[in-house]
């Protein structure tokens, strides 16, 4: 009998390996990527009668007392009934991760019977103009948070004349509270690998690099064995799927510098520079990786292409809200009781995914906040929950979506603490090039600590440094660190006013 | 103390490690932090002693390759300790308790982060996100991921290690 394990690095810090090991003395196992309910793994599926059971979470100390209900069916205080049946999972439309959790992240055959290379294929049989056409209809835009609309981008790489192109995939995912990227690169590498070699195909490029975080070394391990296979399987080379068009990628590591998510200190890093952020123009796509034409894209974004290209842009547009199309993995985390990652169309409210979707808060105290799209992203406070999750909708309420991740804190939360935090990382992380951010953030700190001693002057100073950062930084680093500070300044002024104590640490 | 390394400048086969690494790698588009990278995996850290023999088989001046091992976080210019645990700092981690967590680490482990036990055992560092935030707060050690960390659990997997 087959049973699964997932093998992502969630599942793993949960004891999955653990559990693994123990049921191979009587299942054959497969370690499939991650579901997304996180709070239920380590998550064991079992296959009887064409449906896939869930249970979990599993410890391996359960496994000998579960090992009967796996074969039979029999009742297990961890059954969870047939996993494609929960409510988690019933309520998502999986677009990107419709294969993660599914597959064997390592099978060609697995990924194809389930509807993998389809896109790839039919971007052979349109042609470049035809799937640049394609990616604009869908109306997709960079999932990094930036929201450039990507099929523009692609089409200002194809125009462009080089001898050589490139295709980077951003897969930094530095943000706190963000995991989409881990997911797909531990439960279906192939998916991406597909996606960038389309846009390969789009733009005229035939090499492409992923850009990865060091934090990420399972996430490495996965992508780098599934491009082995790509290459075994002619998805990638000289001609792709006996193609005339020749693509391959390579993976490449990071080493610990948050700004490197930013796209240009990105391409200086891949260069072997250190990660500063260069100034625009010249933008990448003219000027991008050792200076030639280069499209640079999140993941999620270019994971997302297959899909599109399988379904047509048309069928991707129909989903979503306003000028956000198609569909968003929204990452749940921080004090949340069902924390993990659900695929849905751009348009559910804050209050549904916390609440409804996230159950509330894990300790069961009421939920206070919630910070949206990363370090760099804004708290948004719990009287404000109905903003719909798109990119405009949450601009409107100067909040970020980001990378999509939803962190959040229960009343204990000290947000000038947390205020204080978005300044101080945003000191270490700063690559230095520009002052709003190199010295701002310093500043900030000093001043946060000011007002923390109880010293309220430091409040209209802290405002206006804010001010400065965010119009006069170079990138997103020193621009955007003030909508955290900002939020929490704007939305719990009790919390920066009259401070003679030291309050409790946030998380007692 | 941590123990005696070998001083890389006057070690023979140092010179041979080094082109190895520089061989698997010249000719590479952007080879420098591939090449930081093997050199730290082969020594633990990034010794001073190559960094001008990278510059020269790049093409670059040595300033130019210790302004990129200075600026990432990963490289070391001196050796850790045996093994490194990894606390995850970063919001998620925060709103579940990372930082009472760091506090008794701290306090159990008898050092600070950036610090060494004096056995040179165990080196303790922060990090900023391990993509494990539905399950905070975080630990790494090597291979090692923990997930819903407390100080007992963070305890076992250091008196593992070295089991």
């Amino acid at each position: 009998m087959r049973v699964w394990v997932p093998l992502d690095a969630a599942a793993r810090a949960l004891g999955a390996d653990e559990v693994a090991e123990a049921l191979a003395r009587d299942f054959t196992v497969t370690r499939n990527g991650t579901r997304g309910m996180i709070w239920l793994e380590p998550l064991v599926e079992v296959e009887r009668d064409g449906l896939r059971y869930g249970y979990g979470p599993v410890e391996a100390g359960d496994v000998a007392g579960l090992i009967d209900a796996l074969r039979t069916g029999a009742e297990h205080p961890l059954a969870l009934g047939p996993v494609e049946e929960l409510p988690w999972m019933k309520a998502q439309a999986r677009l990107t991760f419709q294969r993660v959790g599914v597959i064997d992240p390592l099978s060609v055959g697995e990924y194809e019977a389930y509807g993998g290379l389809e896109g790839l294929r039919r971007a052979l049989d349109i042609g470049p103009e035809a799937i640049v056409q394609d990616v604009t209809d869908s109306g997709l835009r960079g999932r990094g948070g930036a929201g450039f609309p990507t099929g523009i981008k692609w089409k200002t790489v194809a125009g462009a004349k080089a001898e050589r192109k490139y295709i980077v995939c951003n897969a930094d995912e530095g943000d706190s509270g963000s995991f989409a990227d881990r997911m797909i690169m531990e439960g279906d590498p192939l998916v991406l690998i597909e996606g960038m070699a389309i846009a390969g195909i789009a733009v005229g490029a035939v090499q492409g690099y992923v850009y990865c975080r060091s934090e990420y070394p399972d996430s490495i391990r996965v992508l780098e064995a599934a491009i082995g296979k790509a290459r075994q399987a002619g998805i990638l080379g000289d001609s792709v799927l006996g193609s005339e068009h020749a693509f391959d990628m390579e993976v490449r590591v990071g080493a610990g510098a948050y700004v490197c998510g930013e796209e240009t200190s990105l391409l200086n890093s891949l260069e072997g520079k250190r990660g500063t952020v260069r100034a625009k123009p010249p933008i990448p796509a003219l000027e991008g990786f050792l200076g030639r034409p280069t499209v640079v894209n999140n993941l999620i974004s270019l994971a997302t292409i297959p899909w599109i290209l399988a379904h047509g842009g048309a069928a991707y547009a129909q989903l979503g809200i306003g000028r956000s199309k198609g569909t968003i993995p929204i990452q749940l985390s921080g004090n949340i009781r069902h924390g993990g990652l659900f695929e849905a169309p751009f348009g559910m409210t804050l209050r549904q995914i916390i609440e409804e979707i996230g159950g509330g808060s894990a300790s069961g105290r009421p939920v206070k906040a919630a910070q949206v799209g990363g370090p760099l992203g804004a708290y948004v406070p719990h009287w404000n929950f109905d903003i719909p999750f798109g990119y405009e909708e949450l601009g409107a309420k100067d909040a970020l979506l980001g990378h999509a991740g939803i962190t959040v804190f229960d009343d204990s939360a000290d947000m000038l603490k947390l205020a204080r935090f978005a300044m101080e990382f945003c000191a270490v992380e700063s690559c230095g090039k520009c002052t709003p951010c190199r010295i701002g953030s310093v500043r900030g700190v000093e001043t946060i600590d000011r007002i923390a001693q109880g010293d309220e002057d430091g409040i209209p100073i802290l405002k206006d440094l804010c001010n400065t950062m965010k119009w006069g930084s170079l990138c997103a680093l020193g621009g955007f660190a003030p909508f955290p500070v900002m939020s929490a300044l704007t939305h719990f002024p009790e919390e920066f006013s009259g401070r003679r104590e030291p309050r409790k640490e946030a998380a007692e | 103390m941590i123990p005696a390394m070998s001083e890389p400048a006057t070690d023979a086969d140092f010179t041979e490690r080094l082109e190895t690494i520089l061989g698997a790698h010249i000719g590479r588009e952007g080879p420098l932090l591939p090449i930081l990278h093997d050199v730290q995996a082969e020594w633990g850290y990034v010794p001073e002693a190559a960094e001008p023999v990278i510059a020269a088989a790049l093409g670059l001046t040595r300033a130019e390759v210790h302004g990129v091992v200075s600026f990432y976080h990963d490289f070391r210019d001196h050796p850790s300790g045996r093994h490194v645990l990894r606390l995850c700092r970063a919001e998620a981690c925060q709103s579940m308790g990372a930082d009472a967590l760091a506090d008794e680490v701290r306090a159990a482990l008898g050092i600070d982060f950036h610090e060494t036990t004096p056995d040179g055992r165990l080196t303790l560092e922060p990090v900023f996100c391990l993509g494990l935030c539905a399950c905070a707060p975080s630990a790494q050690m090597g291979e090692r991921l923990l997930g819903r960390a407390t100080a007992d659990k963070v305890r076992r997997l250091v008196a593992e290690v070295d089991a």
